[in-house]
């Protein structure tokens, strides 16, 4: 079976990331209401030279676009910090 | 009214407008907590809060509005401005009360 992290990982190989990290948030949100309806909560931390010259919401949109279905169905909240990679010059 | 229409008033009308899950005084969801706790920090002086869990039209709807996938989301000026990283970032770099000074409101 693969799991929502592994679903997000493959989803998330579109944006060529240099660095994927994903945490499950689950725990801190045990109990509460939106946590009932099964999707996960999810910390995401992303590189990808695809962010470069976007704006911050831009980036998220873009995140939010690779993700596609999996943002309406298997994750119930994600936390997002992005950057890109740093310039050589 | 159809309920796009009623989320496009609310936000046209209100200056700083936040979709949260629960209220100012008792959110109900962690993320809408910090977007309350960074609106407070900016010296907001009014905030029109809709709470999403009162009503599963808006709940649904504002996710069309602004073509956004989550809850909160804040809007200056009937402008969407994103969900709590967002803020929380913007709120850091100083973008934030930039943007609530330029609209007025803080």
């Amino acid at each position: 079976m693969t799991t929502t992290e592994e679903k997000i990982r493959q989803r998330l190989a579109a944006l060529a990331p240099l660095a994927v990290d994903i945490t499950d948030d689950r725990a801190k949100h045990a109990g509460h209401a939106g946590a009932r309806s099964g999707g996960g909560h999810y910390r995401l931390t992303i590189v990808s030279p695809q962010f470069t010259g976007l704006n911050t919401l831009a980036r998220h949109r873009l995140v939010y676009a690779t993700l596609g279905d999996l943002m309406h169905s298997e994750i119930h909240a994600l936390a997002i910090d992005l950057a890109e990679p740093p310039s050589n010059d | 009214m159809d309920v796009q229409q009623l989320i496009h008033e609310q936000v046209t009308t209100h200056p700083v407008v936040l979709y949260m899950k629960g209220s100012p005084q008792m959110p109900q969801c962690g993320f809408s907590a910090t977007a309350v706790q960074i609106l407070k920090l900016s010296g907001v002086k009014e905030v029109f809060a809709v709470n999403v869990l009162a009503d599963d039209e808006i709940r649904q709807g504002i996710k069309q509005y602004a073509n956004w996938p989550t809850i909160p989301q804040l809007y200056i000026k009937g402008e969407f401005v994103g969900g709590a990283d967002i803020m929380r970032e913007m709120f850091e770099s100083g973008e934030l009360k930039q943007a609530l000074a330029n609209a007025g409101v803080a």
